[in-house]
């Protein structure tokens, strides 16, 4: 039975023909046995169904969380927002390709300076008014505004200037060439309301319209007759519960009370997998755990001493405790497998006790104490990870000073204050877009505070290369440096798993976000 | 008013704001600014207490510092959900408590006394989480009698919402019935000591009418007060159970209003679990004196 659960895996990994598959099980003799979730597009081939009434118990809402696309924090209000309320010029499709969704189409110059974006024509928001190139334009200044607390200002400050060609045209000038620019304007952040409203107020393009929403507690939408969308937002109405509690979120899917969860408690997902009309949904994503250290400080402005720890700690063991086997193990570098451009041929770092000890010799440390500052806040079960890492490294005689940190104030005491520290990563869909953001030299985020001159020049050349090959020959690289020479032990990434009640029907699961790249709502349907 | 000082002190205590609080991770110097120059709090506390103390008399809660939204909105549907929670716990326990405690101390030192005290105490001793999760398995998963979350909205009838919370009540119900219902038993077998229920009992009146008409009025007072502070408990200290169950009461608003730092909110909702406090025991006091004639009838 057990090799027949690994020939699924295999299958659902997409490394076998449902042909062959079929063809070795029945040699096993176990035709009758194989489970039918292994045949995801079985469920496709009924077809999606309009109806019914969705609803989402979710974690990560709070009291604190508004309807402003620009500061959207927390699951919920992103799930509501950009899964069901609005629209981006460009959408992920499964495959992590950028497709069109508000722009019908979109060209750009050999340099990818100027890019040119061919609206949909005839898209109405729920206010009645048809959508033009100067909505686009006033929902991008939207994060531009005097005094913005939009966590993309970053994002569209690349943008020189907008200019409207003609109503359906949309011009942009960026500062410097950025082959990826269809990815930015797929931000769940950069979503168009019509021109002169009020962005917080849930008026976009969206297949459903909102009813009621109390932050954090409950969010009704229905269904948007006019959506431009006709293969889309199957559910007549949307309702999302706030859920903090992993257990509560359990309980509910489990007596039928919602239909959809997020983040399962790993601990139980083993028991919930064997429930009758119960699916969990893994996803295999971008995001990320690591332990940064800050290269402008001792001792980890020594490379050595950097290596001397990213050896001294045993991947598969963290994946096997920590995440308790729904993750992959990193290469001390944050680009994924979901990715483009994840330089699959580097060879994997691995656990070697040995050479951490030549390499903490090397850079004359012998004895020393590294104190690694962990809270549950970085992520859930930092602190243990800090544990388990304190024992792999002492056996190739590293002394590892595990420092408790509160949760509260996390994020602004210890991330980039302390020498070294465990941090969460959501990641990011482009490879620009990560190491831009967390390793570039002088970003806000870049957490190591680490400055290499060969990476932050393939970073600017391979973000303006149109050229496939170039650009993949040019992030491998980068990935090779941060790997040899970054501050950062990625030790793990984590997946996404969401569970669901096998009424629900879906395609393949979007890996950008969690939900089907948040966009459960819109994408999801009833089976029957 | 003197509830309030130490709130807003207590929070601003703490470290951080409610901009890096509510931005987190996301934090950028110039996003933290951008927000603290907004909601006002680059100037010093003492400017920002005096500015909300001015309103408040005025009738105005202010606005929450994290989703703009008026205070007043945030807290009013949510201390009815708090009440409504309360009461219907109220209506179930206090009767169960009291007639328990009768019963008990009807027959004290029986087996039946024995059995209903270590129920009770039983109940009382495991945390609310672990009564709320153990109901839950049986009552929702094992057998699917009630909903296991009591998320209950407007839009729901006043039949739907005593159905959603059906399993909340019950929980609250176990961990408060077994402190009144000690209290009761004490109190009158406190009372059964007197010379006057010796004197009843010379009379030959049958035991239970002892009880009830003779010891059990003499006993309401403290009954009453310890009744008095498990409402009051019920009003602002379910903040567990309300996580549990997911229940949009008070409780959950106060903490995470805490954790975000949010100063209005927290002061608003403060004055109410005050106020609930003042007027519960202040209630308690003046049945206390209806219920005793000496008091009633001062010499």
């Amino acid at each position: 039975m057990s090799r027949l659960k690994s020939l699924e895996q295999v299958l659902s990994a997409g490394n076998l023909s449902r042909r062959a598959f079929i063809a070795y099980a029945s040699a096993m003799g176990l035709a009758a046995a194989v489970s039918p979730m292994a045949f995801p597009s079985k469920a496709n081939a009924e077809g999606p169904k309009r109806g019914g009434r969705l609803r989402l118990g979710l974690n990560g809402g709070a009291t604190s969380d508004t309807l402003d696309p620009g500061i959207q924090l927390a699951m919920m209000p992103q799930v509501l927002v950009y899964g069901a309320l609005a629209n981006s010029l460009v959408e992920i499709d499964a495959d992590g390709r950028p497709a069109p969704e508000l722009a019908e189409r979109w060209e750009s110059t050999p340099d990818a300076k100027k890019w040119i974006f061919y609206l949909r024509k005839g898209v109405e928001f729920h206010n009645g008014k048809t959508m033009d190139a100067d909505d686009v334009i006033d929902s991008i200044n939207w994060h531009l505004k005097p005094g913005t607390k939009s966590a993309a200002k970053a994002l569209v400050e690349s943008i020189v200037s907008m200019k409207k060609e003609d109503k359906y045209t949309l011009a942009f000038e960026l500062k410097s060439g950025n082959a990826d620019f269809p990815f930015t304007l797929s931000d769940y952040h950069l979503v168009v309301g019509p021109q002169g409203t009020d962005l917080s107020t849930g008026v976009f393009t969206g297949g459903y319209k909102i009813k009621t929403f109390e932050p954090g507690v409950r969010a009704f939408a229905v269904r948007n007759p006019n959506y431009f969308k006709s293969d889309r937002a199957w559910f007549d109405e949307v309702e999302i519960l706030g859920i903090n509690d992993v257990n509560a979120r359990t309980n509910a899917l489990k007596t039928g009370q919602i239909d959809v969860m997020n983040r399962c408690d790993l601990k139980t997902v083993h028991l919930f997998k064997r429930m009758p009309g119960i699916q969990v949904m893994r996803q295999d994503g971008f995001k990320h755990f690591t332990f940064a250290m800050r290269t402008d400080m001792a001792p980890y402005d020594n490379n050595d001493v950097r290596l001397a720890l990213k050896y001294a700690v045993d991947r598969e063991q963290m994946v096997k405790t920590i995440l308790r086997g729904y993750g992959r193990v990193g290469n001390d570098h944050p680009i994924s497998v979901a990715n483009r451009y994840h330089a699959g041929d580097l060879p994997q770092r691995q656990y070697d006790p040995d050479k951490a000890r030549f390499h903490l010799k090397k850079a004359g440390l012998d004895g020393a104490t590294f104190k690694l500052h962990a809270a549950e806040a970085a992520f859930k079960g930092a602190v243990d990870a800090g544990v388990l890492y304190r024992e792999q490294a002492a056996k190739a005689g590293i002394t590892i000073d595990v420092v408790r940190e509160p949760n509260d104030g996390y994020w602004s005491n210890v991330w980039m204050k302390k020498p070294w520290c465990a941090v969460f990563w959501g990641g990011r869909p482009t490879e620009d877009m990560m190491f831009s953001t967390a390793y570039a030299k002088g970003a806000a985020w870049n957490d190591t505070f680490w400055d290499h001159p060969r990476f932050n020049e393939l970073l600017v050349s391979a973000r303006a290369e149109l050229d496939e090959d170039k650009r993949r020959a040019m992030y491998g690289e980068m990935q090779r440096i941060v790997r040899d020479d970054g501050g950062v032990v990625v030790p793990m990434f984590s997946a996404d798993l969401a569970a669901a009640s096998d009424t629900i029907g879906h395609g393949k699961l979007a890996a950008n976000w969690e939900l089907d790249g948040f966009r459960a709502p819109e994408r999801w349907w009833f089976k029957s | 008013m003197g509830d309030l000082r130490p709130d807003f002190v207590g929070i601003e205590a703490l470290p951080g704001d409610l901009a890096e609080a509510v931005l987190g991770q996301s934090a950028t110097p110039e996003t933290v600014a951008a927000f603290r120059k907004e909601l006002k709090l680059d100037l010093p506390p003492h400017v920002r207490y005096v500015a909300w103390l001015g309103a408040f008399v005025r009738g105005d809660f202010g606005n929450s510092l994290a989703n703009r939204r008026p205070v007043a909105d945030l807290i009013s549907w949510r201390f009815a959900n708090s009440l409504l929670l309360a009461g219907v716990t109220a209506l179930i326990a206090v009767p169960v408590a009291v007639i328990l405690g009768i019963l008990a101390a009807l027959y004290r030192n029986t087996v039946f006394d024995r059995l209903i005290s270590m129920a009770t105490l039983s109940t009382i001793s495991f945390p609310e989480f672990f009564v709320a999760y153990i109901l839950i398995a049986l009552l929702s998963v094992r057998v699917a009698l009630f909903p296991s979350i009591a998320n209950i909205n407007a839009d729901m009838t006043l039949g739907q919402k005593l159905y959603a919370i059906c399993l909340p009540c019950l929980t609250l119900a176990m961990v408060v019935t077994a402190h009144m219902m000690r209290q009761t038993r004490a109190a009158i077998i406190n009372i059964l000591a007197s010379p006057f229920i010796e004197m009843a009992n010379l009379k030959g009146l049958r035991r239970l009418r002892v009880v009830v008409l003779h010891a059990f009025p003499n006993a309401l007072s403290p009954v009453i007060n310890v009744i008095a502070l498990n409402l009051a408990y019920l009003v602002v200290g379910v903040v567990i159970v309300e996580v549990v169950f997911v229940y949009p009461g008070l409780g959950q608003l106060l903490v995470d209003s805490v954790s975000k730092r949010d100063i209005p909110v927290v002061q608003a909702s403060g004055l109410i679990f005050a106020a609930t406090y003042v007027m519960l025991n202040l209630l308690a006091d003046v049945l206390s004196i209806v219920s005793n004639p000496r008091l009633r009838n001062p010499r």
